[in-house]
C-alpha cells in the first residue's frame, strides 16, 4: 500500500520537525496504543487540510483580487447560484468525512479501552499463552493506588511495568470523577466512583513517563501526578522486591486514612493488601458494617427491601471529620450468602487475621 | 427564650462575617474600585437629572430595539469581568513552576477558571448574541416590535438578575470551584457544601429562564409578524439563523433547567440523583448538562453564521451565493446538534459503538458548515469587497474558524479523542470556535449595525485597531495551547513542575495582552467615536448599501419602526425596493398602536434575584417572602390593562416629515 507508507513517512517527518524543541509526546509516545492513537491524530488532520489549506489560500485570494479597488477583476453582482458549484460544495467534504468516519469506526473499535489488546506493537502479535499484568487503579483524593492482585502489593504515586507485557488496568475512583491517562502508553479513561472503568494497554520502551489526572477533581488536582516506570524483566521483579520488602500492609484501617484528602503525597508502598480490599473501594464497603453497592443495587432488582429498607436500623450517619462537610449516610451491612448472620465486616477481620 | 446563635442562624441563613473576604487583597481591591466606579456613575445620573429618563426609557422599556441595546450593554460589562479571569489564569499560568506557587493558590484560581466560563458563556455571549437578534429581526422583518414585548422586558431582566448573582458572588461569599458545567460529585454536597455551586444553580436558573420566554418571542415574532409578501423563502438569512437558533433555545434550555433543578434537589433536599450512594449515578448529570451544552455552542455560532451573510454580500455589492443552501445547512446543522452530545465525553467509557455513532455524527455537521463557508467564498467571488470594519472581521473569521473547525473533527474521532481530551488542545480548540466564530461575529454585528441603532458609524481606526490586535493575539494565545496539548498538558492546572512548558506560557500571556489591547480599542471606539458623531453622522439610515429591511428606516428608527408596513416582493427586500426606484411614502400617515412601558419585568426580576439569595444563604424566610412577592406581583401585573396606547398621527406625521427632511439636506 504506497498511500499508507507515504503517508507513514509524511507523519515521521512531520512529527519530527514538530519534535524540534519541544516533546510532543502525544505524537512521540513510547506505547503501542499511544503510538496508534498519535498517528490517527496526525492522519486525521493530513485529510482535512486537504481541505482548509485550499479554503484559507482562497480566502485570502479573493479577499485580496475582488476588494473594490481593483476595477479589473470581473464583477457580477447579480450572479449567486450555481448548481454544478453547489454539488462540489457538498460532495468534496462529504467524500472526505466518509473516508474519516469510517476510519473513525474502525479505529475506535480497535483502540476501544475495554478490548484486549491483539498485538504488542506493529511488528509482533501478542504470543499465546501471554497472561497480562493487572493493576487496580483507586484515583484518590489527590493521589493514585496502584494495586497489583498478582503480585500482593501496592503503590502510591508510583506505577511500574514491564517491557512488552499486556497491562490491564482496572480503575475506579473513591470520590469524584478523575481521568487516569499516562500520554506516553495510552489515551485515557475516566475514573468514578462506584463504577469500574478497563484500560488495555502496553510499554514498548523502557523509561519513566509522566502520569496524571485528567479531568479537574478539587483543591489538589494540580499535583495528583505519578511517574510510570517502563522496566525490563529483571527491573520489574527487582521494584516488585524492594516494595515487599520496604512497604508496610495495606489493611482496610490503612486505607481508611489514606483515603482522606491530601495532596502532593510522596511516594508510599504496600507490601501486602488486605483481602478483597479493592472489590471493596470498588463497592464503596470499606468501612465497617457498610452495604457494598453490588449488594445494594441486586437487592433492588430483586425489588427492594421495602419498608425495612426506610428504617432507621438500616441506614448509620457518620460523621466525615471535616469543617464544613456534611455527614456521610450510610446503608447498613445486611445479610448476605457470604455473611448470613450480617456480621460487621471489621470483626470477620479481626477473627482471621492475615 | 430562642439561643441568640439559633436567632441569628434563622435570620441569616449560614451568611456571616466571614463570607465578606476581608483577607483577600485582590477582592478588596476590586471591591474598592467597584465601589469607587459606581459613585462615579450613580452621581453623574444624579447630576444630569437622568433618573427619572433611566426608569421611563430604560428600564421600563418594552421597545425591542432598546431591550437590545441594553442586552449588548450587559454583554460588555461582563466581557470586562470574564476577560480579568482570563488574564488571571494566563497570568498565574505564566510563573507558576517549580517553587514558584504564583499569586493565585488553588482555592481562588479554581474560581476563576469556572467564573471564566460560567461568565463568557451565560453573561458575555448570549447576552450580546440574543441582543443583537432582539434589535435586528423585528426591523429585518417589518415588524414594530416582537410578539410579546413585555416579555421581552422581562426576559432581558431576568438575564440581567442572573449575571448580579454571580457578580456578588465575588464579594459576599465564594463562586464555584468547579469547572463551568459543575459535574456531580465534585458539584453535589459531600465535596462543594459551600454556597459556590448554589450561587451558579440559582444565577443559572434565573438567566435560564430569561433566555427560555425569549426564544419562545423571536419565534413567535417571526412566524407569525414577517411583513406581507415575505415567505420564508424571502427572509434574510440572519432572520432564518435566528429563527433556528431560538428553536434550539426552546428545545434546549429546559434541559438545563431540569438537571440544575435535580442537582439543587440533591443539595437542598437530600435526594440522591447524582450522588456516589444510595442509587445515584453522576454520569446521568454529564449526558443531561450536555444533551443542553452541545446545542448551547450552536445557539451562540448559528446567529453569528447569519451576521456573516449579512456583511458579505452588503460589503462584497453581491447577492448571498446559494441562499437557500444557507437556509437548508442551517436547518440541517440545527437537527445534527441534537444527536452528537456524547462527543463531550468519550472517554467517559461508552464503548466503541455508541463512540463510533456520536463521532460520526459530530463529523456529518462539518458538512453543512463548510458548506456554508463556501457560499460566503463564492459570494466574495466577483464581487467588489469594501473593507470597512464589519468585513475585516469576517475574512479573519474565515481564516481563523476553519483552524477550530478542523480541530474539531479531529477531536471528533474517538481514539484521538482518547489523547487529547481535557488538554489545552480542547482548551484551544473551542476558543478558536467561539473566539474566531462567535465574538468576531458579534464585533463585525456591532460595528455593522450600530449606526442603525445610534445615528452615527463607528470610527473606523480604532475598529482596524481592535480588529488586528485581537487577530494577531488570538493567535499568539492559543497556538501554544495547542502545542501544550500535543506535549501532554491537562486543563485546569494552577502550578507546574516541567519548566519546559514555561515559554509557551508566556507567549500565551503575550497573546492574552494583545487581546486586552484589543479589548481596549473597541472602549476607545466607543467614545472616540461618540465624540466625533457629527464626522461620522448616518444621515440617510443606509450607509453601507445595505439589502435588507432595517436599513430602509432612519438611523435610529423611530420607535414604530416603520409608519407603513413594507410589501415584499424579492429576497433582499431592501435592495429590490432600491432598484424598482422606491418611493418613500411622505404623506397620508395614521395614528400607530404601540404596546406600553412597564416597571414589572424590573421588580420581577429583583424579586427573583432577592428569592435567588436567600436560597444560597439558606435564608428560608427571605426565599418564601420574596416568591410570595413575585406570585403577587404577577398576579397584581394580570390587572394592569393599560398595557398600549396609540400613537397619534400628527406625532408620526412630525417625526416622517423630520426624515424627508434630513434626507433631502443630505444630496
Amino acid at each position: 500500500m504506497p498511500v499508507h507508507r507515504f503517508l507513514r513517512a509524511l507523519v515521521l517527518v512531520l512529527s519530527a520537525s514538530v519534535l524540534a524543541g519541544c516533546n510532543t509526546v502525544v505524537l512521540n509516545p513510547s506505547g503501542d496504543i499511544a503510538a496508534q492513537q498519535g498517528r490517527l491524530v496526525v492522519i486525521s488532520t493530513l485529510l482535512m487540510l486537504l481541505i482548509i489549506v485550499p479554503v484559507i489560500a482562497l480566502t485570502l485570494f479573493f479577499a485580496w483580487r475582488y476588494r473594490a479597488s481593483n476595477k479589473s477583476a470581473t464583477y457580477k453582482p447579480d450572479w449567486d447560484h450555481s448548481t454544478q458549484l453547489e454539488l462540489v460544495i457538498w460532495a468534496a467534504p462529504l467524500l472526505i468525512i466518509i473516508a474519516l468516519g469510517a476510519l473513525t469506526w474502525i479505529s475506535t473499535h480497535v483502540l476501544d479501552p475495554f478490548r484486549p489488546l491483539a498485538r504488542i506493537d506493529a511488528q509482533r502479535p501478542i504470543p499465546a499463552e501471554t497472561k497480562p499484568l493487572v493493576v487496580e487503579v483507586v484515583a484518590l483524593d489527590w493521589k493514585w493506588l496502584f494495586l497489583y492482585p498478582e503480585q500482593g502489593i501496592a503503590t502510591v504515586n508510583e506505577l511500574a511495568a514491564p517491557v512488552d507485557r499486556p497491562i490491564t488496568f482496572k480503575i475506579t475512583a473513591s470520590s469524584v470523577m478523575n481521568a487516569f491517562y499516562v500520554p506516553a502508553l495510552a489515551g485515557m479513561i475516566y475514573a468514578m466512583p462506584g463504577m469500574e472503568t478497563k484500560l488495555h494497554a502496553v510499554i514498548n520502551k523502557p523509561g519513566v513517563y509522566e502520569g496524571f489526572s485528567a479531568n479537574y477533581s478539587g483543591a489538589g488536582f494540580s499535583h495528583m501526578r505519578f511517574k510510570f516506570h517502563g522496566l525490563d524483566e529483571a527491573g520489574f521483579d527487582a521494584w516488585v522486591k524492594s516494595n515487599r520488602e520496604q512497604g508496610s500492609p495495606l489493611s482496610r484501617e490503612a486505607y481508611m486514612a489514606l483515603e482522606r484528602p491530601s495532596e502532593r503525597e510522596p511516594v508510599r508502598r504496600y507490601a501486602s493488601v488486605a483481602d478483597g480490599l479493592y472489590p471493596a473501594i470498588l463497592n464503596r464497603c470499606v468501612e465497617a458494617g457498610r452495604m457494598c453497592i453490588n449488594q445494594m443495587m441486586a437487592i433492588d432488582e430483586a425489588g427492594g427491601a421495602g419498608r425495612a429498607g426506610l428504617s432507621e436500623a438500616a441506614i448509620t450517619t457518620v460523621p466525615r471529620g471535616e469543617k464544613g462537610l456534611p455527614a456521610r449516610t450510610l446503608a447498613n451491612e445486611m445479610c448476605t450468602p457470604e455473611n448470613p448472620n450480617g456480621v460487621r465486616i471489621v470483626a470477620q477481620a479481626e477473627t482471621n487475621p492475615q | 427564650m430562642a439561643d441568640h446563635s439559633d436567632l441569628t442562624q434563622l435570620i441569616f441563613g449560614r451568611l456571616s462575617w466571614e463570607a465578606i473576604p476581608f483577607h483577600e487583597p485582590i477582592l478588596l481591591v476590586t471591591f474598592i474600585g467597584v465601589v469607587l466606579g459606581g459613585i462615579t456613575v450613580l452621581g453623574a445620573i444624579t447630576y444630569f437629572k437622568l433618573w427619572g429618563p433611566l426608569w421611563r426609557d430604560w428600564v421600563c422599556s418594552i421597545d425591542h430595539k432598546k431591550i437590545g441595546i441594553m442586552y449588548i450593554i450587559l454583554g460588555i460589562i461582563m466581557l470586562l469581568r470574564g476577560f480579568a479571569d482570563a488574564l488571571m489564569m494566563r497570568a498565574q499560568q505564566a510563573i507558576a513552576f517549580g517553587d514558584q506557587a504564583g499569586f493565585l493558590p488553588p482555592h481562588h484560581y479554581d474560581q476563576v477558571f469556572t467564573a471564566h466560563g460560567v461568565i463568557m458563556i451565560f453573561f458575555v455571549a448570549m447576552p450580546l448574541v440574543v441582543g443583537l437578534m432582539n434589535y435586528v429581526v423585528p426591523l429585518q422583518i417589518g415588524a414594530r416590535d416582537v410578539a410579546f414585548p413585555f416579555l421581552n422586558n422581562f426576559s432581558f431582566w431576568m438575564t440581567a438578575s442572573g449575571a448580579a448573582l454571580v457578580m456578588m458572588s465575588l464579594f459576599v461569599g465564594e463562586f464555584a470551584r468547579t469547572g463551568w458545567l459543575a459535574y456531580p460529585p465534585l458539584s453535589g454536597l459531600a465535596y462543594s457544601p459551600d454556597v459556590g455551586v448554589d450561587y451558579y444553580i440559582w444565577s443559572l436558573q434565573i438567566s435560564g429562564l430569561g433566555t427560555l420566554l425569549s426564544g419562545v418571542n423571536l419565534i413567535v415574532t417571526i412566524v407569525k409578524m414577517r411583513a406581507p409578501g415575505m415567505t420564508l423563502m424571502k427572509m434574510p438569512v440572519f432572520t432564518w439563523t435566528s429563527l433556528c437558533t431560538n428553536v434550539l433555545i426552546v428545545a434546549a434550555f429546559p434541559v438545563l433547567t431540569a438537571v440544575l433543578a435535580l442537582l439543587s434537589m440533591d443539595r437542598y433536599v437530600g435526594t440522591n440523583f447524582f450522588t456516589n450512594d444510595l442509587g445515584g449515578n453522576p454520569m446521568m448529570y454529564v449526558n443531561l448538562i450536555w444533551i443542553w451544552g452541545h446545542p448551547e455552542v450552536y445557539i451562540l455560532v448559528l446567529p453569528v453564521f447569519g451576521i456573516f451573510s449579512e456583511v458579505v454580500s452588503t460589503f462584497s455589492g453581491k447577492r448571498l451565493f446559494g441562499y437557500a443552501s444557507m437556509v437548508y445547512a442551517t436547518v440541517v446543522i440545527t437537527i445534527l446538534s441534537y444527536l452528537v452530545w456524547l462527543h463531550h465525553f468519550f472517554t467517559m467509557g461508552s464503548g466503541a459503538s455508541v463512540n463510533s455513532f456520536f463521532g460520526i455524527t459530530t463529523m456529518i455537521i462539518s458538512i453543512p458548515t463548510g458548506a456554508k463557508i463556501f457560499n460566503w467564498l463564492f459570494t466574495m467571488y466577483r464581487g467588489r469587497i469594501r473593507y470597512e470594519v464589519p468585513m475585516l472581521w469576517t475574512v479573519g473569521f474565515m481564516v481563523t474558524f476553519v483552524i477550530g473547525g478542523m480541530t474539531g473533527v479531529l477531536l471528533a474521532v474517538p481514539p484521538a479523542d482518547f489523547v487529547l481530551h481535557n488538554s489545552l488542545f480542547l482548551i484551544a480548540h473551542f476558543h478558536n470556535v467561539i473566539i474566531g466564530g462567535v465574538l468576531f461575529g458579534l464585533m463585525a454585528g456591532i460595528n455593522f449595525w450600530f449606526p442603525k441603532a445610534f445615528g452615527y458609524k463607528l470610527d473606523p481606526f480604532w475598529g482596524k485597531c481592535s480588529f488586528w490586535f485581537w487577530q494577531i493575539g488570538f493567535f499568539f494565545a492559543f497556538m501554544p495551547l495547542y502545542v501544550l496539548g500535543l506535549m501532554g498538558v491537562t486543563r485546569r492546572m494552577s502550578h507546574f513542575e516541567d519548566p519546559s512548558l514555561q515559554i509557551w506560557f508566556i507567549v500565551a500571556a503575550f497573546g492574552a495582552g494583545l487581546i486586552a489591547l484589543g479589548i481596549g480599542s473597541f472602549l476607545i471606539q466607543l467614545v472616540v467615536s461618540y465624540l466625533r458623531r457629527e464626522q461620522l453622522r448616518d444621515v440617510t439610515g443606509d450607509p453601507w448599501g445595505g439589502r435588507t429591511l432595517e436599513w430602509s428606516t432612519s438611523s435610529p428608527p423611530p420607535d414604530y419602526n416603520f409608519a407603513f408596513t413594507p410589501r415584499i416582493h424579492e429576497g433582499d427586500a431592501w435592495w429590490d425596493m432600491k432598484q424598482r426606484d422606491y418611493e418613500r411614502p411622505t404623506s397620508g400617515f395614521i395614528a400607530i398602536h404601540m404596546p406600553k412601558n412597564t416597571g414589572a419585568g424590573f421588580i420581577l426580576a429583583v424579586l427573583a434575584a432577592i428569592c435567588g439569595f436567600g436560597l444560597i444563604w439558606h435564608m428560608w424566610w427571605l426565599v418564601i417572602g420574596a416568591f410570595a412577592a413575585l406570585l403577587l406581583t404577577t398576579i397584581v401585573h394580570t390587572f394592569n390593562y393599560k398595557r398600549d396606547y396609540h400613537i397619534p398621527a400628527d406625532e408620526v406625521v412630525r417625526s416622517e416629515n423630520a426624515r424627508t427632511q434630513m434626507l433631502a439636506g443630505h444630496v
